[in-house]
């Protein structure tokens, strides 16, 4: 008798369960798609789960306006194959609306300002569920997330007072008005993700593979040079041969210098790196805690 | 193929618990350059020598500002063989629910003694905890050798007086291994310093134990968890039974019976995304298309006509209790069991269990935070269960607030 699953598998089968959980016990869910690795993976798996039906909830973006264009298209593109419903939460709208201030600076960026545009567009389609793509083994902060992780009629996250999760079994009940995020890849890894698309033969966006780009230098980490970011006197652009390990907005993703052009190389190129892939996150940054502290306000 | 282990550590600031597993990820490589340096910029902002491997874990603010950790931390390494998931846990009795939690899910449970100390009370609740969870493997790490001169007689003492605290306790395989988590000794490299001692290291333990037995083949039991009807064209009559198999091995072809409703049927196919499969076994997802038509939905099981499980409203469980507010004698609770919610009722306490001793008390049913109790309930409808030491899915409940929506316990069937 030899009854075993390779790990991959293994991980793929918690997540498909948490999906279909997600599906069982909420009215309204709704998936958050970035156009990153992670997303498309939670996207690619909720395909899975409920095939040979569709996808049963719809995806929400939240767009900064600040994308590389290369996200937008590939974004589009992912849609139609899953044949899931976008819904986009805009920022540049929120901001025009008044709804928030834009930061002004050298190193100001719009990643605070999701928050409450993703808050708002939770309320609006009053969706009882938020699917995210956070990894335990990205940041410090997400090693503590459960599965299900609740939060209040005002969208935070209280991390000292979470719910005990045993088992395969996830309590998801909620007042009216509180939501949950559910984290269905909480135990994959960075290099578990890539094996898995490699293995699976996901297309993927053309950032995470070497190109060459003009980027500069800041605090020691490649940012794209872009119209959205300021830049100061003393800093020169240059191009080189890139990829990005994590795609956020433009103001706030590192890019590493890299000549990984295949999903075999860059698997290599993982298994062998001795940085995490958010050590070129600037948002995570501004202090010990940032990551916590923006996961108390609602983020995601 | 690279199969996937849980381990749960369980340990106080002074056991070295931090400092193994800083050990495990550090000469494993799974530490990354940029955690390193954060770490020890923040040891040096505390004012504090060296690098304090206990960040890495302790990731909440309340976390790093007490030195403690309070919540289960997952943390990942892995090595050609196999990928870890380890649930890392604080030791103080005022976290054991947080033990409990990391717990339930793990192969092998890594307890540490003190050299120095011995077996201590601490030892014994966190064996007490992978005895009553059930966690298939134990592994005893006799740390901090280096401080008693890596004597073997220290090592035998407490061996000895390990196994006979052990012998009341329902453990099966236990192993232990002498380590020095500072120094690195049988943590990943054997120790130059203990000729006398002829096991494993603690990695090669790791990699090598024999999990593949830890799930139930036996009995059958296939919970429904979602029923997929796509009702387009090209799948008109599709109706397939979607959920992750909790015991047995199943096959295309076999008799079963669902539950409650007792009708029998044949498995006609076992479908995924990735094509149709001819059998399934723990813990895989799948879906399952019946022949005929059959009614059933969420909450329902799937098992073979001669091996069913028990069919009740009324259990006996162990419970650990979760929340500040102690258990209602005749309270009233959400109970969730495998894909099934209902409602029950404690009609019973029957003894409230020490965790240091397990000694039973029959006087003071008070059943509190972290508390352990021994319990009778009845349920609104009835439940397919087994015993929890028969299989560890369908035999685990956890019990919610009505009022507050909190998980306020956690029971193994008995």
């Amino acid at each position: 008798m030899n009854y075993r699953l390779n790990h991959l598998k293994e991980l793929e089968s918690e997540s498909i369960f948490v999906l279909r959980e997600v599906a069982s016990q909420f009215e309204n869910p709704v998936l958050l798609f970035s156009g990153g690795k992670d997303s498309i993976l939670v996207s690619y798996l909720a395909k899975k789960a409920f095939y040979p039906s569709r996808i049963p909830f719809p995806f929400l973006h939240v767009d900064t306006g600040h994308n590389f264009p290369e996200t937008m298209e590939y974004r589009d593109r992912w849609m139609e194959h899953l044949g899931a419903r976008l819904l986009v939460g805009s920022v540049q709208d929120a901001i025009d609306r008044g709804l928030v201030t834009e930061e002004l600076g050298v190193n100001s960026s719009r990643n605070y300002l999701q928050t409450a545009v993703l808050l708002e567009a939770l309320e609006k389609g009053k969706f009882d569920a938020a699917l995210g793509g956070a990894r335990r083994d990205e940041e410090k902060a997400r090693a503590k997330e459960r599965f299900f992780s609740h939060r209040d009629e005002f969208g935070q996250w209280d991390p000292k007072n979470q719910r005990p999760e045993l088992w395969n079994l996830f309590n998801g009940r909620k007042r009216i008005g509180e939501h949950f995020r559910i984290f269905p890849i909480s135990n994959w890894t960075e290099l578990d993700v890539w094996q898995y698309l490699a293995a699976e033969k996901v297309p993927l966006p053309s950032l995470y593979f070497a190109h060459p780009r003009k980027v500069f230098q800041r605090d020691g980490i490649l940012l794209a040079d872009s119209e959205f970011i300021p830049k100061k006197p003393d800093e020169v652009v240059e191009e080189r041969s890139v990829r990005c390990r994590t795609i956020g907005d433009v103001t706030c993703t590192g890019v590493w210098e890299s000549t990984a052009a295949t999903i075999e190389e860059i698997i290599l190129e993982v298994a062998a790196s001795r940085k995490t892939e958010r050590g070129g996150r600037a948002d995570d940054k501004r202090s010990e805690t940032a990551m916590e502290d923006r996961k108390k306000d609602g983020y995601f | 193929m690279t199969e996937l282990l849980r381990f749960t550590t369980a340990g106080s600031v002074d056991d070295g618990k931090s400092t193994l597993i800083g050990r495990l990820l550090y000469d494993s490589k799974s530490i990354f350059e940029d955690q390193y340096e954060a770490v020890k910029t923040a040891t040096e902002r505390r004012g504090e020598v060296g690098v304090n491997l206990a960040l890495l874990t302790d990731g909440l603010r309340a976390e790093r500002e007490q030195g403690i950790t309070i919540d289960v931390a997952y943390r990942y390494f892995s090595t050609p063989k196999r990928k870890f998931i380890i649930a890392d846990t604080p030791g103080h009795i005022q976290y054991t629910r947080n033990m409990v939690t990391g717990a339930s899910t793990a192969n092998v449970a890594l307890v540490l003694i003190d050299a120095r100390n011995g077996v201590s009370e601490q030892t014994r609740r966190h064996a007490i905890i992978a005895s009553l969870l059930q966690i298939p493997h134990l592994v005893i790490c006799i740390n901090k050798m280096d401080l008693v001169g890596y004597a073997q007689e220290v090592y035998d003492t407490i061996r000895e007086d390990f196994r006979l605290f052990a012998s009341k306790l329902d453990v099966s395989d236990v192993t232990f291994i002498p380590i020095s988590a500072l120094n690195g000794d049988n943590v990943v490299d054997r120790s130059e310093k203990m000729d006398w001692y002829e096991g494993s290291t603690l990695l090669y333990y790791l990699e090598n134990v024999h999990i593949g037995s830890d799930h139930n083949f036996i009995d059958c039991r296939f919970p429904v968890q979602f029923v997929v009807r796509p009702n387009n064209d090209a799948f008109h009559d599709y109706r397939g039974y979607a959920g992750r198999i909790a015991g047995g091995v199943m096959k295309k072809g076999d008799e079963v019976m669902v539950l409650p409703s007792g009708f029998t049927s044949t498995i006609a196919k076992i479908d995924t995304y990735d094509g149709e499969v001819e059998e399934i076994f723990p813990p895989m997802s799948a879906t399952i298309l019946l022949t005929g038509d059959i009614d059933i939905s969420r909450g329902d099981m799937i098992v073979r006509e001669n091996n069913q499980p028990k069919i009740t409203q009324d259990l006996e469980l162990m419970v650990c209790w979760f929340n500040e507010r102690p258990i209602q004698p005749r309270g009233k609770y959400v109970i969730m069991h495998t894909t099934q919610t209902a409602r029950c009722m404690v009609m019973d306490i029957q003894y409230k269990m020490d965790v240091n001793t397990l000694h039973r008390n029959q006087e003071d049913k008070t059943v509190g935070l972290n508390d352990i109790a021994r319990l009778t309930i009845r349920t609104t409808k009835p439940l397919f269960a087994d015993p929890y030491r028969k299989n560890r899915i369908t035999g685990s409940v956890i019990l919610i607030d009505e009022g507050t929506n909190e998980t306020v316990g956690a029971g193994m069937v008995i």
